[in-house]
């Protein structure tokens, strides 16, 4: 069983007096494996958002379907093994971080008596310790998204559904944000996150999905992805004579005091290398160039142009 | 119960208890029941039941004020400030949240009604009155009749804007009250078209003037055991009537 599968996924938005349509979701399909780290990358008004919120049940599909762990969003039970962070989330602002917890703890069934140690953990291991007992309206914007996170795992989900869980947090909460999420992972979890930081993605995810304009333009290995793709590579060397290295290969240039040269394929290297040495060149690096999830973003934009 | 139920309806009061304008409407009912001593100094006639009458007619105003105002503001709040993500997206059915919701705004009532009650009979005690359990009864019936505002707003504010449901709210508010022109219209009606939907709205509308027996309580005759029992009866029906209505609405809304 797959931690979430979206088949067809279809949204439309009509305007108040259902003059004007927006198809949002034009069929959505994707899915999360187990345990893995889902990255849902796609530019700004692409479906993200909507896409989650269709999976949470808090807004009606047109058509498709959503498994959430095996259940239709229509259960509700279907929302007991998750942990939701919304996109810029707001929380009672009346209450303390620790009040906010055991609310949200209550909302799982689960008493206040049951939950007291749990929350303190929470609470530490998403950096509020000290600020337990503050009124929200006094957390700034980094320690609410923290918070966010905490009440997410209150109910100690299977499946983590986070919307741009690194937005309003500086340098140190992002790291703490990607520590978290990888201790996630160790610990059995899926993490399914969207964003459109293309490095946050680089770094974190399993697999990715691309979604542009309601659709999902690629699915797969992150590793996969960019390891098909290994564009071109590169040569460094010194040493060598300037009109030698002209004639070994004209297409370089001149990079830190070093040549670079640039090979489209691997059955070049060997001899160009060979070349260099024999030159008296001194070879300083071969670096494969592969394509990074940015090419690959951008390639797909402008193939949907 | 659910204890998601109950925790819903438990952060609704606090919601009401942390916020100022509950308090200050509080705060101004006892104000104006108090100065019923005034009133009852300025006007001829028995002083204490001047002083029962204007302080029971300003507990029911702000009570009624204080109905409206945290039945139209709490839920749409809710909506509009996105919090309600926070709940739904939880196993939390839409039924549940609406239902927590009312059992926390109607314990809200109780408790400012209680403390404005309590604080009318010390009132009347130190004013040399005794204790008067057909004004016990005027309070349960203002309860009940305040519990019908609070599911009226919630029914409102499922839907609309706060302001919009205040001016609803308060419109059902006042037409509840003078439902006894309704025999006086009959009469006047002549088309049986017209008496039909006359009728129709009779029984549709709240009758909240059923509730209000603070003449009766002061003259010194209130209503007998069956006709308390039959207004219990109407409210709670009339109250489930709305909830199940608030939750028709509320199973098809999106949150976006
Ligand atoms: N309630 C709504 N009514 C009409 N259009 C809507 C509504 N909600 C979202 N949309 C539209 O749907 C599109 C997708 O929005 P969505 O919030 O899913 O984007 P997103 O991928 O999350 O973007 P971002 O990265 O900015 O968060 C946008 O064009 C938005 O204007
Ligand atoms: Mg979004």
């Amino acid at each position: 069983m797959k931690a979430l599968e979206i088949k067809g996924l279809r949204k439309t938005f009509r305007s108040n007096f259902m003059l004007k349509k927006y198809r949002v979701l034009k069929g959505i399909d994707l899915e999360v494996e187990r345990g893995e780290i889902y990255g849902f990358l796609g530019p700004n008004g692409a479906g993200k958002t909507t896409t989650i919120k269709c999976v949470l049940g808090l807004l009606n599909a047109d058509g498709g379907e959503v498994l959430v762990e095996g259940r239709p969003v229509a259960a509700i039970d279907s929302r007991r093994c998750v942990g939701f962070l919304p996109e810029n989330p707001y929380f009672y602002d009346y209450l303390t971080a620790r009040e906010l917890l055991t609310f949200a703890a209550s909302l799982f069934d689960l008493p206040p008596p049951a939950v007291r140690e749990r929350i303190g953990a929470l609470l530490h291991r998403v950096g509020l310790s000290g600020r337990e007992d503050l009124k929200l309206r006094k957390y700034s914007k980094g320690m609410i998204q923290r918070l966010g996170l905490a009440q997410a795992l209150i109910n100690d989900p299977d499946l983590l559904i986070l919307d741009e869980p690194f937005s309003g947090l500086d340098p140190i909460g992002r790291k703490d944000m990607r520590a978290l999420i990888f201790s996630l992972r160790e610990a059995g979890k899926t993490v399914f996150f969207s964003s459109h930081i293309l490095q946050d993605m680089e770094m974190m995810v399993d697999r990715v999905g691309i979604i542009l304009d309601g659709v999902i333009r690629r699915q797969g290995k992150l590793s996969e992805l960019i390891a098909r793709s290994t564009q071109y590579y590169e040569v460094a060397c010194t040493g060598i004579a300037e009109g030698r290295l002209a004639q070994i290969q004209s297409n370089y240039a001149v990079r830190d005091g070093h040549y670079v040269l640039t090979l489209a394929s691997d059955a070049d290297v060997n001899l160009v290398v060979e070349s260099i040495i024999h030159n008296d060149g001194r070879i300083i690096a071969v670096t494969p160039v592969k394509m990074t999830l940015e090419d690959i973003f951008f390639s797909e934009m402008r193939n949907g142009q | 119960m659910r204890t998601a139920v109950k925790g819903i309806a438990l952060n609704t009061f606090r919601e009401s208890a942390r916020n100022k304008v509950f308090y200050l409407l509080v705060f101004f009912g006892v104000l104006f029941a108090l100065s019923s001593k005034l009133v009852s100094f300025l006007t001829l006639g028995d002083a204490m039941k001047v002083l029962k009458d204007t302080g029971l007619a300003a507990i029911h105003f702000f009570s009624a004020l204080i109905a409206v105002f945290t039945g139209v503001n709490l839920v749409y709040k809710e909506i509009e400030k996105k919090t309600v993500l926070n709940i739904l997206s939880k196993p939390v059915s839409r039924d549940q949240f609406i239902f927590g919701k009312f059992l926390g705004l109607a314990l809200t009532m109780l408790v400012a009604l209680a403390v404005m009650a309590g604080i009318f009979f010390v009132f009347v005690a130190l004013n040399g009155g005794g204790f008067d359990p057909a004004i016990a009864l005027y309070f349960l019936m203002l309860l009940l009749e305040l519990l019908i505002i609070v599911a009226i707003s919630l029914l409102f504010s499922s839907f609309t804007t706060p302001i919009l449901s205040f001016i609803f709210t308060l419109s059902l508010y006042l037409i509840g009250h003078v439902m006894w022109t309704y025999n006086e219209f009959k009469v006047v009606l002549k088309a049986p078209l017209w008496r039909g939907f006359a009728r129709f709205l009779y029984y549709l509308l709240p009758n909240l003037a059923k509730f209000n027996i603070k003449n009766e309580v002061v003259l010194g005759t209130p209503p007998g055991a069956w006709t308390v029992l039959l207004s219990i009866l109407y409210a709670l029906a009339y109250i489930l009537a709305l909830l199940c209505l608030t939750i028709l609405i509320f199973r098809r809304r999106e949150f976006s």
